[in-house]
C-alpha cells in the first residue's frame, strides 16, 4: 500500500471522524481534495477556518449563525407572532428547506430523556415561554419528532404554556408523501387514521 | 449461543452512526440489553420506541457478551403518543424497570402485569392510573421489598388498616396506629384491592408507595435518584 506523509495521514484520521466516513471513504476524499487541491481544497479550508472563528448560537433562536443573531431573527418580515419549536438545528434546516414555514423558530437542543436525566432546564425551554412574552407570540408550532421522548417534551411545553394565551399546534402525523399504505407501521396507520380530514 | 423471545422495548439510545442498542423486558430473560444492527435506520426508528413490544432473536458468541438482536414489531404503543397523561404513566414505567431491575434476571409476574399495563396505557384505558399504583406495589414485591398489608403489626386485626409502617412495611390499623399515626405513611383502601380510587386515594397510596421505591430500594442501587419520569407522572396525577 501507497504510503502517505504524517500530515496527510492526520487529515485522513480527522476525515474519518466525519459522519457518514469511514477510513476508506476519508482516503478517497482526501486524495480528491489534493488532486484538485486550487479549486477545491484551498477555498474549502479557508471556508472552514472562517466558520470555525465565527459559528456560534444564535442568542435567541438557538440557530447557528456567524454573527450573535440568525438571519431569520435579524430578518423583520419573520416577526409573525409564530414560533416553530424544533429538537435539533438539523431539524430547523429541514423546515427552511420545505420553505412552507415563514416566522422565527426556537432550537431546544435535544428531548427529555429519562435515561439520560435531561430536564426542562437542559433545554431550552425556560428561554422559550420567556419568549413567548417578550415577543407577543400568538402561536408556538411544536415540530417535534414523532418519538416517545420528542412527544414527552411536546406535551410538556403545551403544558406549560396552558393559560397563556398562546396558541399551541403540533405537525400533524400520518401518511408520508409518496407513502405507500402497505410499507407503512401500525403506529403511522393509526395516527393517520385519527388524523383523517374531510375529502 | 442465541435465545428467542418477545419483550417490551425500555429505552434505546444510538450507538455508532448505524446502530443502537435497546434495552427490553421479556419474560425468560428478564431486562436484557443488547446491538441492534442498522437501528438507527428510518426503518427501524418506528419500531425501536420505548413501549412497543417486539419478537427478538439474541445472539453473543460467549453468554456475558452484550450479544446482538434481530427485532421484529408485534405491537406498536404509538396511540400513547397522542395522550399526555398515559405518556408520562408509559415513561415512569419504562424508567421504574430501567432503573431498579438487575439483569438478565427474569421477573415473569411482573413483565406479565407490565404488558398489562402497557396494553392499558396504549390505549388510555380508564383506571390505568390505580393499575399503574399496583404494579409499583408488585415492582417492590419482586425486588424484595414488599409491603405486608394483610394485618396490623401492632394489634393482628385484619380490620381498618388506614396506615403503613415506613420502617417495617407492615400495615398499621387506625387503633394501633394511636399518637403514631401522623408519623406513618397513608394506606388508602386501593392498596388493598379494594374498590376504586379516588384521586386523593391514588396521590396517597403513590406517596407510599413512593417512599419505598425512594428510601429503601434506590439506596440498594447505589443511591440514584428515582427517574424524573417517576416524578412527573405523579405530579401529573395530583393535578387530575
Amino acid at each position: 500500500m501507497a504510503s502517505a506523509n504524517d500530515e496527510i495521514e492526520a487529515l485522513i484520521a480527522l476525515m474519518a471522524r466525519l459522519p457518514g466516513l469511514g477510513p476508506r471513504s476519508a482516503r478517497r476524499a482526501v486524495l480528491h481534495l489534493i488532486r484538485r487541491r486550487g479549486a477545491l481544497m484551498a477555498p474549502l479550508a479557508a471556508a472552514m477556518a472562517h466558520v470555525a472563528e465565527t459559528a456560534r448560537e444564535c442568542a435567541v433562536c438557538g440557530n447557528i449563525a456567524t454573527g450573535d443573531l440568525c438571519d431569520i431573527c435579524l430578518n423583520p418580515a419573520r416577526a409573525t407572532g409564530e414560533i416553530c419549536v424544533v429538537e435539533d438545528v438539523a431539524d430547523l434546516w429541514a423546515m427552511e428547506r420545505g420553505q412552507a414555514f415563514r416566522g422565527r423558530y426556537h432550537v431546544l437542543g435535544g428531548t427529555l430523556s429519562a435515561l439520560d436525566a435531561v430536564g426542562p432546564d437542559e433545554l431550552g425551554i425556560p428561554r422559550l415561554l420567556e419568549r413567548t412574552r417578550a415577543e407577543a407570540i400568538s402561536e408556538v408550532i411544536l415540530a417535534l419528532n414523532a418519538t416517545v421522548e420528542g412527544q414527552t417534551t411536546a406535551h410538556y411545553i403545551a403544558e406549560a404554556l396552558e393559560g397563556s394565551g398562546v396558541s399551541v399546534t403540533s405537525l400533524a402525523q400520518g401518511v408520508p408523501i409518496g407513502g405507500e399504505l402497505d410499507y407503512l407501521d401500525d403506529g403511522t396507520i393509526q395516527a393517520a387514521l385519527r388524523a383523517r380530514k374531510r375529502f | 449461543m442465541d435465545w428467542r423471545d418477545e419483550g417490551t422495548i425500555l429505552a434505546v439510545r444510538g450507538h455508532g452512526e448505524t446502530s443502537a442498542i435497546i434495552e427490553v423486558f421479556t419474560a425468560a430473560h428478564g431486562r436484557h440489553a443488547g446491538v441492534v444492527r442498522g437501528g438507527a435506520s428510518r426503518k427501524m426508528a418506528a419500531v425501536l420506541q420505548p413501549g412497543s413490544r417486539v419478537a427478538l432473536v439474541w445472539h453473543a458468541r460467549l453468554q456475558d457478551h452484550i450479544g446482538s438482536f434481530t427485532v421484529e414489531p408485534v405491537v406498536s404503543r404509538a396511540g400513547v403518543l397522542g395522550d399526555r397523561l398515559a405518556l408520562a404513566g408509559l415513561n415512569a414505567v419504562c424508567a421504574l424497570l430501567s432503573f431498579a431491575l438487575p439483569e438478565r434476571e427474569p421477573h415473569p409476574s411482573l413483565q406479565s402485569a407490565s404488558e398489562g399495563l402497557f396494553d392499558a396505557l396504549s390505549t388510555a384505558a380508564p383506571g390505568w392510573p390505580l393499575a399503574y399504583l399496583r404494579w409499583e406495589l408488585l415492582l417492590l414485591e419482586e425486588l424484595g421489598y414488599g409491603l405486608d398489608l394483610t394485618r396490623c403489626a401492632v394489634t393482628g386485626s385484619r380490620d381498618d388498616l388506614a396506615h403503613v409502617s415506613p420502617r417495617t412495611g407492615r400495615a398499621v390499623s387506625r387503633a394501633g396506629a394511636g399518637d403514631w399515626a401522623s408519623r406513618l405513611l397513608p394506606l388508602p383502601e386501593c392498596l388493598l384491592g379494594q374498590g376504586p380510587a379516588s384521586p386523593a386515594d391514588l396521590a396517597a397510596g403513590l406517596i407510599t408507595t413512593g417512599y419505598f421505591l425512594e428510601h429503601r430500594l434506590a439506596p440498594d442501587l447505589g443511591d440514584r435518584p428515582l427517574p424524573a419520569a417517576r416524578a412527573r407522572l405523579v405530579a401529573m396525577l395530583g393535578r387530575m
